[in-house]
Formats: structure tokens, C-alpha cells, sequence
């Protein structure tokens, strides 16, 4: 084995540049350049947006062509919901789960360096698409037959199948690690109900990640066969039904609704005791609530389909089980509500965005018990009312919850508080701007307006409105102008934080900002819900008071280059696979250097030698 | 958070702001609207109303009850300078199963009328079995094709596009198939849209209680021209309709107008309309790629109800089908519009219009 190992290159050591970032395994680290790609594929999907909008102010503008605009929204979500949304959660994951914990790093290191480069591979292989021929252009659900040789002989969603294939590996990769992370490295004593409730949402979002990814795998193959070999799955002359597709889509799609939610959800569950100085009212039940909706989540994806034509029992089915969630959904909402009363509330700006959420998602909770009622959603299926209820819930819910995750966690990031007053504005900014461009969508749909049109006539009463909300989208296009300034500002010469700038409750506060490569010195032990709060008020200590000579004991996870090519080798195989259509030789060969590539990394990964004298000397 | 604060202390600008944003609700909800679901003229989009009003109004209820909960609580324990640490409660049974409890009760209220309007909306009054009436609705990219059966021999099928003629107060029982992708069958002022999908046959019902013109439209995605696939629904009295279909199944072309004839051998012969429209009466006009063109000069508009069917938009069409209607496939397909050999000359654009004006 020790000669074997010999062949491959010693671990790199690079403290600082771009290869210790490249190399890292630093799950900080990792957190960081996730939560930094996150937000630039955020940046272009808001672009995407305010082209649509641009191109929807007015009636019978051809400001974009009917080609491009499909393009637009396809791109709009898919990159909104794989490529924002759920890495700026993953980045949340990386950076606090293993301080919430007590840990010194997940519980695969290289397989979590792997995770973000996938990702990375993923984003880069569907972004793109816009220049290498065009992008996909059939909705982010992808409906079958319209994604179809047939009907689709463009490469746009050869890209997207293959993207989201990838961005699924990392997806995986990512799930399964911190499930183990969260089951296997808890501190001692730090029990699953004594757990931070962001740790127990990614928990749940995890395993829900586990469970759901392989359904939209099969379905992603199968129309990669129908597209690449010829096979029917989805091609209705030669018999087939397409809604096959919709059902394996929503099966994966409505869980993935709540993994967008979840960790919003976990988060703001953080802020509201903060900054209450109280704790989690009701913690049990708002644990139980996540795992019910977790489970919940299941039961209900052909709410998506009531007008395809299910039949009434179905429809029935459905409109109950949809109903139902909103049960475990009002609870934790009452239990936010419950953490706030009575408590001392300081308006911070992460509290401030923690009751936009609350305030924001009620809209959009609301919004989706109307279409809970299939009878009545047959008039709102696929128009503008339900643009805005996902928007209420994505962007009132999520973004707006994440983005209370950067202001409270900013200072544990960088050390640095992020300023106030600007935070205050960001957020008046963001949530008018969000109300003025998301609400009137409500009118608009309810006044018979269908999405995904690329323009209407000016005598359908749709002028006004469509205004209104172009103006809103701008607004919020300056709001999040507004965050960056004030995080570009706030990491150059923001106030010194400090360990614990918010008189927090759990265990990433006790350690110092930004936190040190090993996080604890030494490994908490843990009495107490809130172990740091308790620590600090009661008295009872979790974290060992720090001595002299820790650091040297600490043993760390080693930086590694092959996460890093195997994810590469991912990315060059995946272009291979998309010009396979016409048995290209140079596809063919460039798929396989690229899972030639992918294969030896991962080889090379397995037998990498270990820097440590002492492990050595074991061999 | 300043706002709070000028909300706290300014009541009266705060139900100010709150009054403006019920107004500016009432004043978006305008039924005069061609696509509003609010003005309903059919039995089936009231029913979908009246259970929207119902989940609405339940709606509104828990907005601003919990709305104001969350708002009183941030401002009344909103942190003073000096304040101790609150009691630290951890929950209250309770409590938290009466909040558990009233939301299912709600949710109950409304289910009901759910269920009960699914049910009453999926089960026509008057079924083809006991002799309703039928009409074939099949989705095609991008425009719409209506099968009525001929009023004198019921087998055989009477075929239209893009407008739905319809007798008043009679329920209609529709069938929706589409050739090709997916398709969603909308008409708000009448019912709600149900999906065509390709080999799976859906069915619905649907009835008018007024006369006159409607708007429809698909509702799912379809492809570049998905905007563009909308559709006209008439409305008229029974003997207006009797005579609508006697009047469909008749030859479309008796004009004696020699530039209309020209204009026929056009279709029939070199300009190659024939092979993918058909004309009643016509022996060579049998294509069904593209819409039945039989009595199109009786129809309202054009290119599938996106422009009114003159004499102007009628040449626009013909002579550059692309800008008309992005993508559309005479555009993308027809060899007189792809191959610049064959383009049509002006006098024979001219022939079409006359012809295609006469199949009154």
C-alpha cells in the first residue's frame, strides 16, 4: 500500500492563494466558496428575471423573440432553484453545521471539497449554455413531449439534462455527508433533541435530498435515452404517456419545494430566539413539524397536476393531503410568533429579515391553500397567481430568509459586522420592491393572464399591472445592489465582532470570529439545549476554557487536488455526452478523456499518501 | 426598524395604508376584462368562483389575524435599554395544540366545497350518453381544431379551427386530445382550463349563460408560439347556432369572382396550400397539418384569434407568416415561405387574399 501510495503526488500544502482554495478541504472554506458561486448564479438569474420583466412592462413589445424569452424563464428558475437557492443552503450547511455541532469538520472532507466542485461544474456546464448554441427553453419543469427530439432539436436541453445530472451527484454527495456529519459527530452529550434547529433542517433537507434526487436521475435518463439512442419513453407517437414525466418530475419536485424551504425555515429558527432572548418556543413540536413536512412533502406532488386530468378522486386525494400540510406549516409559524412574545426584541437587521420571512410566507402559505382546492385552482393552474405564490414562497420565503443567514452569520464568516443602517435599507428596498413586483401577479393571473407568454395584447387589461411589477423587480434589483455594497463595505471595515456580537444561544459563539482552522480547541461537551447560552447565563460550561498547548494535538483533515479533478474530469465527460447526438468521434473521445479523468482521480483520491509522520509510521 | 416605530405611534396612517391596499385589491379584480375570472358567464367558472370568494375570505381572515399577532408582538416586546433577560418559557401544551387545532379547521371549511365543486365539475349534466352534445377539441402548435358533428349525418365530422361556436344555455360536452405536445384548454369567463395531453384523452363540460364573444387561450407551455395560441369562442342563440353549423357544412367556395378562382388554383396547385389545409368542396384541399380553412372568411380573426381577420392582416399573413406569428409552422415548414424560389409574387399573394376572402 505505502509504495503504491508513493506513485501519486505527496498532499499539497498551501496555506494561502488560489491552490488553498482550490485544495481546500476546510468545510469554512468550502462554505464560503459556495455561498460565493451561489450568489453570483444568483446575480445572473436576477438578470435573466429583469429581461423578462423588461420584455413584459409593456404590451406587444419584441424587446427579446419568442425563442429567447423561453430561454430566459427556463433559465430564470432552473438557475434560481439548483444554482441560488440551494448552494447558498449548502453554504449554510458547510459553514455552521460543524460549529453548531462541536466538530472540527464534516465527516468526509474531500468528498465535501468534491460536492462544491461539482456543483461548480454543473453551473458553469448550464450557464453556458448561453453562448455554446443556446440555452434550454422548456420550463424548469422540463414538460415531456416539448423537450423531445421532435420538437426540440436544439442542444439547449442536452445542457440541462446533463447539468442537472451533475449538480444531482453534488447534491448527493452533499446530502450524504451531512447526514453522517449530523448523526456521527455531534459533541458529547449534544443529543438529536437538544440540537440547533438549523442542524435539524439540514438533517431533514438532507435526507430528503437522498430520497428525492434519484427519481428526477431516472427521469433525467430516460429522456437523455429518448434524446441520445432513440428510446420512447416519452414520445406519445410511439405511445407513449407524458404524464410519466410529470409524475416522476413532481415526485422529486415537491419534496425539492421544501428543501428550498427547510433550511430557510432552520435558519430563521436561529434568529427568532437570538434576537428574542428567549428559546425556541415549543422546540419538540417545531422539530416534529419539519420532519411531518418532510414527510408530508411526499404525499402531494400531483397538486401540480390537477388539471391534467387525474379524475375527481385524485384530484380529491390530493387537494386533502395538500390541505394538510398547511397544518404543520401554521404551527411553526404560531412557534415563531410564540418565540417573539414575551421576549426582549432587538431589530437587528437578521431579525428584521427573520420577520419578512414570517411576514411574507404567510402570504405565500396562503396563496398556496388556494391552489390546494383543485376546483377553484383550475382557474389559477398556470397563470400569473401562481408566478406569484412561488415567488412569495422562494423569494419572500427563502431568499429573504437566507439573506437573514448572511447578516447573522457575516461576523462569524469574517469577523466583521455587517453595517446596520445599510442592512435597514437593503431590507425596506427589498421588501417593498418584492411586494410591488410580486403581488400585482396576483391580479394579473386571476385576470386570466397564463404564464410563460412572451407578450400580450394591450386591450386584455394587463398593461397596468405588468408595470407595477417590472417597476417592483427593479427595486428589488437595487436592494440586492444594496447587499453587496454593504457586504463589500462590511468585509473591508466593518466593526470587529467579536466572538459573540449577538448574545447568541448556540455553540459557533463561543468560539472566536472568524473561527480558528480547527474550530474547538478542544471538543465541547454539551448539558444543554442551548449549550452556549446556558454556558453564559447558568453557568454550565460546555466548551473547555482554552489552555496552552491544544493546537498542537489537533489532528486535521489534509487539503487535497482530486476532488477537484475528479469534478473536472466530470465536467469535460458531461460536454463529451452532449455532442454525442451524431456519434462525433471527437464527443466520443472527449467522454471518455473526461471519465478517463474522472476515474483516475478518484483513484488517486483513494490511495492519496498522508502527510502526518505519525500516520505513516502506522503503515 | 423605523417603520415600526411610525406605525406604532401614527394608528391612522397605518389603516390608511391598509385601506389604499384593500382598494387598490378591489380596483385590480376589474371583471370588464376580456380574460377575468371574475366575471363569470358559465356554471362552471361561478362554481370555481364562488369557491374562490369562499377560501379567499378564509384567507383573509388568517392574514390579518396572524399578521397582526406577529406585528403586536414585534412592537409590544420590542427590547428597551436596560431590560433584563426574559423568562425563559420553553412552550405551552395547550397552547400549542389549540394552534395546531384551528388551523386544521379552517382547512376543513374549506376542503368541503372542494371536494363537493371537484366532483359537481367533473360530472356533466347532460352526458353524450344521454345525448348532450359533443365537440372534439384537438391542440395543435399553434392553433386549435373544433370537430362538431355534421347536423345531417352525425357520423362524419365537421371540422373548424380557432373559433368555438357554441349554442347558449346548452350544456356542451367538450373532448380534448392534442396531435402533438401539451395543451391546456382555457376559456375564464366560462371554466377553468383542463390539459390537453397527447394519448391521453381528457374530457370536460362546459355551458354559457349569455351570448356573445369570449376570449380562450392555452395555458401550457408550448413552444415558441405558446402566446400566440389563443382562440374565440361565440356564443350564440340555438336557431343562430343551428344556422352557424347548416351554414358550416356547406361548400366554402361559390364565388364566381375570376381572381378568387385564380387565386384557388393557386391553393390547389403551385403555392401547395393544399397539402396541408383543407376546403370543404374541395377535392384536392384534404391536408389537416394546418387549419381547416373551409368558412375562414366568415371567422373574426386570424392566426389563431391573434389579429382581426381583414383584408391587411390577411396579406400580412401570407406574406411574411414569421412576423405575424413568430415561429409558426407555414413559416418555418411551407416551401413558398422557406425556399426563396417559390416565394409568392405579389399578383399571386393578391389571388390568395381574394380567395381566401371569398370562402365566406
Amino acid at each position: 500500500m505505502t509504495t503504491l501510495a508513493r506513485v501519486f503526488p505527496s498532499r499539497p500544502v498551501h496555506p494561502t492563494g488560489v491552490w488553498s482554495w482550490i485544495t481546500t478541504i476546510d468545510h469554512k472554506r468550502i462554505g464560503i466558496l459556495y455561498g460565493v458561486t451561489a450568489f453570483i448564479m444568483f446575480l445572473t438569474g436576477g438578470l435573466e428575471a429583469l429581461y423578462i420583466r423588461l420584455q413584459l412592462a409593456l404590451p406587444n413589445q419584441d424587446f427579446v423573440t419568442p425563442e429567447v424569452y423561453n430561454q430566459l424563464f427556463t433559465m430564470h428558475g432552473t438557475t434560481m432553484i439548483f444554482l441560488a437557492i440551494m448552494p447558498m443552503g449548502a453554504a449554510f450547511f458547510n459553514f455552521v453545521i460543524p460549529l453548531q455541532i462541536g466538530a472540527r469538520d464534516v465527516a468526509f472532507p474531500r468528498l465535501n471539497a468534491f460536492s462544491y466542485w461539482t456543483f461548480l461544474a454543473g453551473a458553469l456546464m448550464l450557464k453556458l449554455s448561453w453562448f455554446m448554441g443556446g440555452a434550454p427553453n422548456a420550463g424548469w419543469f422540463g414538460y415531456a413531449p416539448i423537450t423531445g427530439a421532435a420538437y426540440n432539436p436544439g442542444q439547449g436541453i442536452d445542457f440541462w439534462i446533463l447539468s442537472l445530472q451533475i449538480l444531482g451527484v453534488a447534491s448527493l454527495a452533499a446530502a450524504f455527508n451531512f447526514i453522517v456529519t449530523i448523526v456521527n459527530m455531534r459533541a458529547p452529550g449534544l443529543s438529536l433533541m437538544r440540537l440547533p434547529l438549523f442542524t435539524w433542517m439540514t438533517l431533514v433537507t438532507s435526507i430528503l435530498l437522498v430520497l428525492a434526487f434519484p427519481v428526477i436521475t431516472v427521469a433525467l435518463i430516460e429522456l437523455m435515452f429518448d434524446r441520445f439512442f432513440g428510446t420512447n419513453f416519452f414520445v406519445p407517437t410511439a405511445g407513449a404517456n407524458p404524464l410519466l414525466w410529470q409524475h416522476l418530475f413532481w415526485i422529486f419536485g415537491h419534496p425539492e419545494v421544501y428543501i428550498l424551504i427547510l433550511p430557510a425555515m432552520g435558519i430563521v429558527s436561529e434568529i427568532v430566539p437570538t434576537f428574542s432572548k428567549k428559546p425556541l418556543f415549543g422546540y419538540p413540536v417545531v422539530v416534529l413539524s419539519g420532519v411531518i413536512i418532510g414527510f408530508m412533502g411526499w404525499m402531494v406532488w400531483s397538486h401540480h397536476m390537477f388539471t391534467v386530468g387525474l379524475g375527481p378522486i385524485a384530484n380529491s386525494v390530493f387537494a386533502l393531503t395538500t390541505m394538510a400540510i398547511a397544518v404543520p406549516t401554521g404551527v411553526k409559524i404560531f412557534n415563531w410568533i410564540g418565540t417573539i412574545w414575551g421576549g426582549s426584541v432587538s431589530m437587528k437587521t437578521p431579525m428584521l429579515f427573520s420577520v419578512g420571512f414570517v411576514a411574507l410566507f404567510i402570504v405565500g402559505g396562503l396563496s398556496g391553500v388556494m391552489h390546494s382546492s383543485a376546483a377553484s385552482d383550475a382557474q389559477q393552474q398556470d397563470t400569473y397567481f401562481i408566478i406569484a405564490h412561488i415567488h412569495y414562497v422562494l423569494f419572500g420565503g427563502s431568499i429573504v430568509a437566507l439573506l437573514a443567514g448572511v447578516y447573522y452569520w457575516f461576523p462569524k464568516v469574517t469577523g466583521r459586522m455587517m453595517d446596520e443602517t445599510v442592512g435597514k435599507i437593503n431590507f425596506w428596498l427589498m421588501f417593498i420592491g418584492m411586494n410591488i413586483a410580486f403581488f400585482p401577479m396576483h391580479f394579473l393571473g386571476l385576470d386570466g393572464m397564463p404564464r410563460r407568454i412572451v407578450t400580450y395584447d394591450s386591450d386584455m387589461g394587463w398593461n397596468l399591472w405588468n408595470m407595477v411589477s417590472s417597476i417592483g423587480a427593479l427595486l428589488v434589483g437595487l436592494s440586492v445592489l444594496v447587499f453587496m455594497i454593504n457586504v463589500i463595505l462590511s468585509y473591508r471595515r466593518g466593526e470587529v465582532a467579536g466572538a459573540d456580537p449577538w448574545d447568541a444561544r448556540t455553540l459557533e459563539w463561543s468560539i472566536p470570529s472568524p473561527p480558528p482552522e480547527y474550530n474547538f480547541a478542544q471538543i465541547p461537551t454539551v448539558h444543554d439545549r442551548d449549550a452556549f447560552w446556558a454556558q453564559k447565563r447558568e453557568g454550565v460550561r460546555a466548551v473547555p476554557v482554552a489552555g496552552g498547548s491544544e493546537e498542537h494535538d489537533v489532528h486535521l483533515p489534509q487539503p487535497s487536488y482530486w476532488p477537484f479533478v475528479v469534478s473536472a474530469g466530470i465536467l469535460i465527460a458531461g460536454y463529451g455526452l452532449i455532442y454525442l447526438g451524431n456519434n462525433n468521434p471527437i464527443a466520443i473521445a472527449v467522454a471518455a478523456i473526461g471519465t478517463f479523468i474522472a476515474m483516475f482521480a478518484v483513484y488517486a483520491w483513494s490511495f492519496e499518501p498522508v502527510n502526518d509522520p505519525d500516520e505513516d509510521a502506522g503503515h | 426598524m423605523p417603520g415600526m416605530r411610525l406605525i406604532g405611534r401614527r394608528p391612522g396612517i397605518f389603516a390608511a395604508v391598509i385601506a389604499a391596499l384593500l382598494l387598490t385589491a378591489l380596483a385590480a379584480c376589474t371583471p370588464d376584462h376580456n380574460q377575468s375570472t371574475f366575471d363569470t358567464r358559465g356554471p362552471v367558472a361561478e362554481s370555481q368562483l364562488q369557491l374562490f370568494y369562499w377560501i379567499f375570505w378564509a384567507a383573509v381572515f388568517v392574514f390579518v389575524v396572524v399578521e397582526g399577532i406577529l406585528l403586536y408582538a414585534v412592537i409590544r416586546y420590542r427590547r428597551k435599554p436596560g431590560d433584563p433577560d426574559p423568562k425563559q418559557t420553553h412552550g405551552h401544551t395547550p397552547l400549542e395544540i389549540a394552534w395546531t387545532l384551528a388551523p386544521a379547521v379552517v382547512l376543513a371549511v374549506v376542503a368541503v366545497p372542494t371536494v363537493a365543486t371537484i366532483f359537481d365539475n367533473e360530472t356533466s349534466p347532460h352526458p353524450p350518453e344521454e345525448g348532450g352534445m359533443v365537440i372534439e377539441v384537438v391542440g395543435h402548435q399553434w392553433w386549435w381544431e373544433f370537430n362538431y358533428a355534421h347536423p345531417d349525418n352525425p357520423d362524419e365530422k365537421l371540422v373548424t379551427s380557432n373559433e368555438l361556436h357554441i349554442p347558449v344555455d346548452t350544456v356542451v360536452n367538450l373532448t380534448l386530445d392534442s396531435e402533438d405536445v401539451l395543451h391546456s384548454f382555457w376559456i375564464p369567463k366560462i371554466a377553468g382550463k383542463v390539459d390537453l395531453v397527447p394519448n391521453s384523452l381528457n374530457k370536460m363540460w362546459i355551458e354559457a349563460e349569455e351570448t356573445g364573444h369570449y376570449y380562450g387561450q392555452c395555458a401550457e407551455f408550448c413552444g415558441v408560439a405558446h402566446a400566440h395560441m389563443r382562440f374565440d369562442v361565440i356564443v350564440h342563440t340555438r336557431e343562430e347556432f343551428d344556422a352557424w353549423l347548416r351554414h358550416e357544412a356547406s361548400p366554402g367556395f361559390v364565388s364566381t369572382e375570376p381572381l378568387a378562382a385564380q387565386g384557388r388554383e393557386l391553393f390547389e396547385g403551385s403555392a401547395g396550400c393544399f397539402a396541408c389545409h383543407s376546403i370543404t368542396g374541395s377535392s384536392r384541399s384534404r391536408g389537416d397539418r394546418g387549419p381547416n380553412l373551409t368558412h375562414v372568411a366568415s371567422r373574426g380573426r386570424l392566426g389563431a384569434g391573434i389579429m382581426d381577420n381583414t383584408q391587411a392582416n390577411l396579406r400580412l399573413w401570407l406574406e411574411n407568416p414569421d412576423e405575424a406569428k413568430p415561429g409558426n409552422i407555414m413559416a418555418t415548414e411551407a416551401p413558398v415561405y422557406t425556399d426563396p424560389t417559390k416565394k409568392l409574387t405579389e399578383p399571386e399573394v393578391s389571388a390568395l387574399v381574394a380567395y381566401l376572402r371569398s370562402l365566406k
